[in-house]
């Protein structure tokens, strides 16, 4: 259980991952069980995402960023913490810790915009830029705040 | 210990996720949005299973899963089948004494969509509430068969353009009424139901809360904006839920115990039907002049519905 691999058991006929043996597809057992966890799981709601062994299969260690063509960019000093962004970020990347917001984890966000949409500061914390911009660009041309906003 | 204190988003946000990013949902996808919050709200072991559709194929594409609780990928039919399977295994090893650890609290989930639980897997989710297993069971509601290619479902609401039933000249698409899916399993002797959306972030966590802590089966509709099949821009999933729960398309409520229904969001401004329909591309062919009886009928059922669960609510039966 520990090694995270798929359960290498020969008997059973599956394929162990970098295992010499290759297995032809209709040898394969229908099934295969992927651990998250390099090791025991049972505390994992108390553990942060730092201090977790994630295993090979786990898709925290793989990455979606080739999705994006716009990105959503991080403005620390106009944000309050409120977490909207982080309660409704479907790809799990606004990075939260102790009641404040970080930053993005430009690993797994997707550029879907909905951080911005919820982000209620004026003008906003959060703008979609060019997946090619340059973050420091970005922030230079921040909006002023905005009179009335439209929604 | 079970259940994490949710008293405010701050605190809320201290919770440590569960799911993990770089699934394979489309980008602005609320589905991930609901289970992540369902994960997000409760401390306990968690043994889920997932019917076919969306969630299932976008959160375990080999070789790689989003999941840290156990998690079974079932048929398209028997979610609900497979859990409480798992919850009555679980029972009768407490009761020998052969759990390895009898004290740990363990919750037993299915998620399904709209097409395995108000179609395939109806009778097998029927059974479940039947036997009156402790598990909860959430319906990700998009309306549609998403993951196949947009065919209409028993939830597709009427006039809605769908793959099975596109809007074209002759035809206004969908011809039938959506399925009112939570009065069934209110029906059906379920213990705890309820109708929640990701907007309300915090009327979806209670109603999970209470699920998850009420013994016995629970029944959860979850609306679940799809920014592909509703064709509405990613970014607006949230907005789009806006208008859901504001136009009282998709009234937020609970009925416990099959008779004491509570209404949990009354919106202060009740906007029209069409501000709702006239966002999203499935029901733009709605807004042409020979189609307008439907959208009278839209709002004629809409406003019929939200006094039926208002009188509900007072009469308690
Ligand atoms: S753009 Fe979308 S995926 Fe990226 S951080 Fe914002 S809400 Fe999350
Ligand atoms: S929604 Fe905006 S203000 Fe709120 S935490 Fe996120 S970036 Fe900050």
């Amino acid at each position: 259980m520990s090694n995270g691999n798929v359960l290498g058991n020969e008997k059973r006929g599956m394929v162990e991952l970098g295992a010499e043996k290759k297995v032809g597809w209709d040898e394969v057992t229908h099934g295969a069980v992927l651990y998250s966890f390099e090791d025991d799981a049972t505390d994992v709601s108390f553990r942060k995402a730092e201090d977790r062994n994630y295993a090979q299969f786990s898709s925290y260690v793989a990455t979606v960023a080739s999705w994006r063509t716009i990105k959503p960019v991080y403005n620390r000093d106009i944000c309050i913490d409120c977490q909207n962004c982080w309660v409704f970020c479907p790809d799990v990347s606004i990075i939260s810790r102790d009641k404040q917001m970080l930053g993005i984890d430009y690993d797994h966000c997707k550029g879907c915009g909905v951080c911005v949409e919820v982000c209620p500061t004026n003008p906003k914390s959060l703008l979609m830029f060019a997946e090619a911009q340059n973050l420091e660009d970005a922030l230079a041309s921040w909006p002023e705040k905005k009179k009335k906003e439209e929604k | 210990m079970a259940i994490t204190s949710i008293k405010n988003l701050k605190e809320f946000s201290t919770a440590n996720d569960r799911f993990e990013g770089a699934h394979l949902l489309c980008p602005g996808c609320a589905h991930s949005m609901i289970v992540r919050e369902l994960l997000n709200c409760t401390n306990d072991n968690l043994v889920i299973a997932s019917a076919t559709g969306c969630l299932e194929v976008c959160t375990a594409v080999y070789p790689y899963t989003s999941w840290d609780t156990s998690w079974i990928h079932i048929g398209f039919e028997n979610s609900a089948t497979a859990v409480t399977g798992a919850e009555a295994m679980y029972k009768a090893r407490k009761r020998k004494g052969t759990l390895k650890n009898p004290d740990a609290p363990v919750k037993f989930v299915a998620f399904g969509g709209d097409g395995a639980t108000y179609d395939i897997g109806f009778q097998w989710l029927s059974g479940a509430v039947e036997r009156g297993h402790d598990f909860t069971y959430i319906c990700l509601d998009n309306e549609v068969y998403a993951n196949t290619g947009g065919q209409r479902s028993s939830s597709t609401p009427i006039g809605a353009s769908s793959t099975t039933a596109p809007a074209g000249r002759v035809s206004y698409g969908k011809k039938e009424n959506k399925k009112d899916i939570v009065s069934i399993m209110a029906a059906n002797g379920a213990s705890y139901v309820a109708q929640v959306a990701p907007n309300k972030w915090k009327n979806m966590a209670q109603a999970f809360q209470k699920a998850l802590s009420t013994e016995g089966p629970c029944f959860i509709n979850a609306m679940s904006a799809c920014t592909t099949e509703w064709k509405f821009d990613p970014k607006d999933t949230i907005n789009i839920s806006d208008l859901a729960t504001d136009s009282l398309v998709f009234p937020l409520y609970e009925i416990v115990d099959g008779h004491e229904l509570n209404i949990t969001y009354r919106p202060k401004n009740i906007i029209p039907v069409k501000d709702y329909l006239a966002a999203q591309g499935r029901f733009r062919h709605l807004f042409k002049p020979e189609n307008a009886h439907i959208l009278e009928e839209w709002q004629k059922r809409v406003d019929a519905n939200w006094e039926r669960l208002q009188r509900r609510e007072e009469a308690r039966v």
